[in-house]
């Protein structure tokens, strides 16, 4: 039982990861996988979509501070966009939202990218 | 004078990661049963996550043939969850706040699901004796202000 999918979609500089389901110990070395294969495509420039994430415990936040500095190092970022109510209140009740730009809309966070290309 | 009435509910499971949607689903449904609105339910379900997810990685290192005993108990006024191993122990509670900076420069990942239990729950309390029986409570109250 696996309630976890990652899609990848590249715009251009950018690419979008778009999390569905489950994001937990069980499910996030996959994200870790995905994650980690951008990184090593040079891909820094990386926006992670959660309109269908429905649950994220701290296992899935740890993905994302696993590769932060390595990616902010190579001038890319990790911005976040389209969460639900529910797992913003996970995000912020560990104070993700000083560290990561978040965005309601997807596409506002790929226009972010490109304003500051 | 109001009848205390104690609903206990137990389970025993194999120590892996693919039991956390399961486990999550049973602690919800009971949570609600218990007369807590969704967001506290999904709190408690998070919490009971975390702290499986400590025992299958920490104390198990993730050997599935261990097992995790979950005991939930609740009154109109309190909800307990008791998590029980009987592995190498670890003491979260020992564990400082992470800083979340410290975490960024040094790519940590572990750890921040100890303070999401103490922030979801009302009390986080532990108990270890390694290789015999480590426990943590975790406790949630109904009705503010009781604690």
């Amino acid at each position: 039982m696996s309630g976890f999918e990652v899609r990848r979609h590249d715009n251009g500089d950018v690419s979008i990861l778009h999390l569905k389901g489950f994001l937990d110990a069980h499910t996030a070395p996959q994200f870790e996988h995905a994650l980690q294969e951008l990184v090593s495509e040079n891909r820094v420039k990386i926006v992670v979509s959660m309109s269908d994430l429905d649950y994220i415990s701290s296992a899935g936040l740890g993905v994302f501070m696993g590769f932060i500095e390595e990616i902010r190092e190579k001038d890319g970022d990790i911005k976040l966009s389209s969460m639900s109510e529910k797992v913003f209140k996970v995000f912020d009740l560990l104070g993700f939202p000083s560290l990561y730009e978040i965005f309601d809309d997807e596409s506002v966070a790929l226009a972010r990218f490109n304003e500051t290309n | 004078m109001k009848r205390l009435k104690k609903n206990k509910v137990k389970i025993r499971f194999p120590s892996s990661t693919d039991n956390l949607e399961m486990i999550r689903d049973f602690v919800r449904k009971l949570s609600l049963k218990a007369g807590f609105k969704e967001e506290a339910a999904d709190h408690i379900a998070l919490a009971v996550d975390e702290a499986c997810t400590n025992v299958i990685k920490h104390a198990h290192k993730y050997n599935a043939r261990r097992m995790i005993d979950l005991n939930v108990q609740y009154t109109a006024e309190k909800f307990e969850v008791t998590i029980t191993d009987k592995g190498k122990g670890f003491d979260p509670a020992r564990m400082p706040k992470p800083d979340l900076d410290k975490y960024m420069h040094e790519a940590r990942k572990g750890g921040l699901g100890i303070h999401l239990m103490r922030t979801l729950m009302d009390e986080v309390n532990y108990t270890f004796n390694p290789g015999v029986k480590n426990q943590v409570v975790l406790v949630k109250y109904l009705k503010p202000g009781v604690a």
